[in-house]
């Protein structure tokens, strides 16, 4: 029993960080119909833009964690936006594959850029948390795992917040569902698909921050969780934030049970379980557990 | 007069692959056999994404496939590396067709998505079963040399090997995109809803088509384990899968001889043209442009220049040339409506 509450808590910290990426795909997708595939490497880049404003100084003092933190959250939506308008604001008439091209270079680019301007070896990235353990009814809680859990559902629930009850979110919603009635009504849709890329870039931030400190900072840190989030995503329903948020944490929990009690199941078969579970949600679901089944009108 | 065209082209590649290795050092020459390697992959990898409108993230992992069979088979078997290269594509485009038969019933972006995920997860296949692999230290096959009486230098003779294989296989491709199952596989990318309406069966077309490109890339990646004598999990990473699907692009997607700019392209671009071009820039700004991950910069830029500009790749470009009309990029044309193509 204390080995299933122990591989639960480390599933959900997990979890969590698959949880935001997948929102964050969900809240492009949703948009544009656009998968985006540089998520993963927007999230690294955004995390090594952290590690930069932790480690060396600027204007003369390096920043604790916190401010750091909320100064890399603020980047990333800058840089969010800037991508959209930069790079795929011009193939805004292109096709969709046209487009997903597009976010592969990107892909390439930050990649590349990353390993040219810090070096492609792993380095050690803070975390905020202690390494100690609380210890209920024999049970270990890692304050790492709790803290990153309660740091990814509190911006997921800001974000939900603020989709919910501001009237910026409700145009956003409203340019997602029908662009073309919403632009009628005067909303900007151009413009809410930039603010979109910056939501998705902060939460992409976010689960950056949150890996690296168990993950080591590296290139390639993301691209397995950019996996992992894809197989929330449409484990979830990859029309459904709610799903992709349920999708990621259930497949967390998932993997860590699997690691737990199937011993063939060794960390570098992983991902080749997530593939085959995202396979087999194809096949019996593909709308994803929380998706509607989308029909064509011809 | 297509048809002409293409014959004289074809007669050009021969007569150029005859005399490249007459007027070239061993190295370039070796470099060269790697053009026709690529070559197989891109002419596989196009059938999927070009004539059918599918993005493969994942076909770096199929190379894998191939490599692995011939470097088993060869090293633990004692077959003739050369006798390995059929199995190396038929066991390809059978893990081709078992992974495509699940992920192309659906339309959309769902199977770029799952293919994504394919070169990271044979990675960790190979390290978890050592004994049949070589886990993470691989497999060492013996050195290329020259069989059948015939004595040639070692790159000379992968270089004939690779690029007879590569216009056996472009003859291939030819004959397959232009019959029935080619219509097949335009009508899947034009429009998925006219072809289900005409009687095309979209989900088995495409399965076919992933099965198809997996066994060229099975067979391009028993050619790539002969000549560099060795693999490990490191030799196909995702950013092969990605260069590859770059190469489609810039060579221009649903264009057979295309293919061969993009197959010079993934070979030269690492080496020697995406320094040359930094260099360039370097003596403006002093940057470190030997530095990991610059050549990585350099052809997602390209990529995205391409896709800005020329988004029917090298081969829209010389059809522009010699037609005078605007080439619209094969694959990108899903989606739109017919009046913007009129337009």
């Amino acid at each position: 029993m204390q080995q299933f509450f122990q591989a639960l808590f480390s599933g959900l910290a997990d979890g969590s960080i698959y949880a935001s990426l997948a929102l964050a795909l969900v809240l492009i997708y949703k948009a544009t119909e656009v998968i985006n595939f540089a998520q993963g490497e927007m999230a690294m880049f955004t995390t090594y833009i952290a590690y930069a404003l932790l480690t060396h100084p600027h204007f003369g003092h390096t920043f604790s964690y916190w401010p750091a933190f909320f100064l890399t959250l603020v980047i990333a939506f800058v840089f969010g936006v800037g991508l959209q308008r930069v790079v795929i604001k011009p193939l805004e008439r292109a096709s969709v594959l046209t487009v997903v091209m597009a976010t592969i270079a990107l892909l390439v680019i930050l990649n590349g850029l990353a390993a040219w301007i810090w070096s492609p070896e792993l380095k050690f990235f803070p975390s905020p948390f202690p390494t100690s353990t609380w210890v209920i009814g024999g049970v270990h809680i890692s304050k790492q795992d709790t803290g990153t859990f309660g740091v990814t559902i509190a911006c997921v629930v800001v974000l939900w917040l603020f989709f919910r009850f501001t009237k910026l979110g409700l145009a956003m919603r409203a340019g997602a569902v029908n662009p073309v009635a919403a632009r009628l009504l005067g909303v900007r849709t151009s413009w809410l698909l930039a603010l979109g890329w910056g939501f998705a870039a902060v939460l992409g931030a976010v689960s950056g921050m949150m890996s690296a400190p168990t993950n080591f900072l590296s290139p390639s840190m993301m691209q397995a969780v950019l996996i992992f989030a894809f197989a929330g995503a449409i484990l979830g329903g990859l029309e459904s934030p709610v799903g992709a948020v349920a999708g990621g944490l259930g497949l967390g929990v998932l993997l860590s049970m699997l690691g737990t009690y199937v011993h063939p199941v060794t960390p570098e078969l992983r991902l080749p379980v997530a593939l085959l579970i995202l396979l087999v949600v194809l096949l019996i679901r593909p709308a994803g557990l929380f998706g509607r089944v989308v029909v064509r009108r011809v | 007069m297509r048809s002409r065209l293409g014959y004289i082209g074809f007669a050009v590649l021969v007569a150029a692959v005859v005399v490249a290795p007459l007027v070239s050092t061993h190295y370039r020459t070796y470099q060269l056999a790697f053009v026709a390697i690529y070559l197989i992959a891109l002419l596989g990898l196009n059938i999927l994404t070009g004539f059918t409108g599918q993005i493969s993230l994942g076909h770096g992992a199929f190379l894998g496939v191939g490599a692995y069979v011939t470097t088993i088979l060869v090293v633990d078997h004692g077959w003739n590396d050369l006798l390995t290269l059929p199995v190396a594509g038929v066991v390809a485009g059978v893990a081709g067709l078992a992974f495509g038969l699940p992920a192309t019933r659906f339309a959309g972006p769902y199977l770029a998505l799952a293919t994504f995920a394919i070169p990271l997860s044979f990675i960790g296949l190979l390290k978890r079963f050592p004994h049949f692999t070589g886990g993470t230290l691989g497999k060492q096959l013996p050195s290329v040399h020259s069989q059948f009486g015939i004595h040639a230098n070692s790159s000379v003779w992968i270089y004939w090997v690779s690029w007879i294989v590569a216009l056996v296989m472009f003859l291939l491709a030819f004959m397959l995109v232009r019959g029935r199952l080619g219509r097949a596989l335009r009508s899947v990318r034009d429009s998925e809803i006219a072809a289900t309406a005409s009687g095309v069966s979209t989900a088995g077309v495409k399965t076919l088509a992933f099965g198809i490109s997996a066994f060229f890339c099975g067979i391009a990646g028993g050619l790539f384990a002969i000549a560099v004598t060795y693999v490990n999990p490191d030799t196909f990473p995702i950013d092969l899968s990605i260069l590859l699907l770059v190469g489609i692009v810039l060579g221009g997607a649903g264009s057979l001889s295309g293919m061969i700019f993009g197959a010079l392209f993934v070979e030269f671009i690492r080496i020697t043209w995406g320094p040359a071009l930094l260099d360039l820039f370097s003596q403006v700004h002093h940057i470190n442009t030997r530095a990991p991950g610059s050549s990585l910069v350099v052809y997602g830029v390209v990529l995205l220049l391409v896709l800005y500009i020329a988004p029917a790749g090298a081969a829209g470009l010389v059809r522009q040339l010699l037609t005078g009309k605007t080439a619209v990029a094969a694959w990108a044309k899903q989606g739109r409506t017919a009046a913007e193509d009129q337009a």
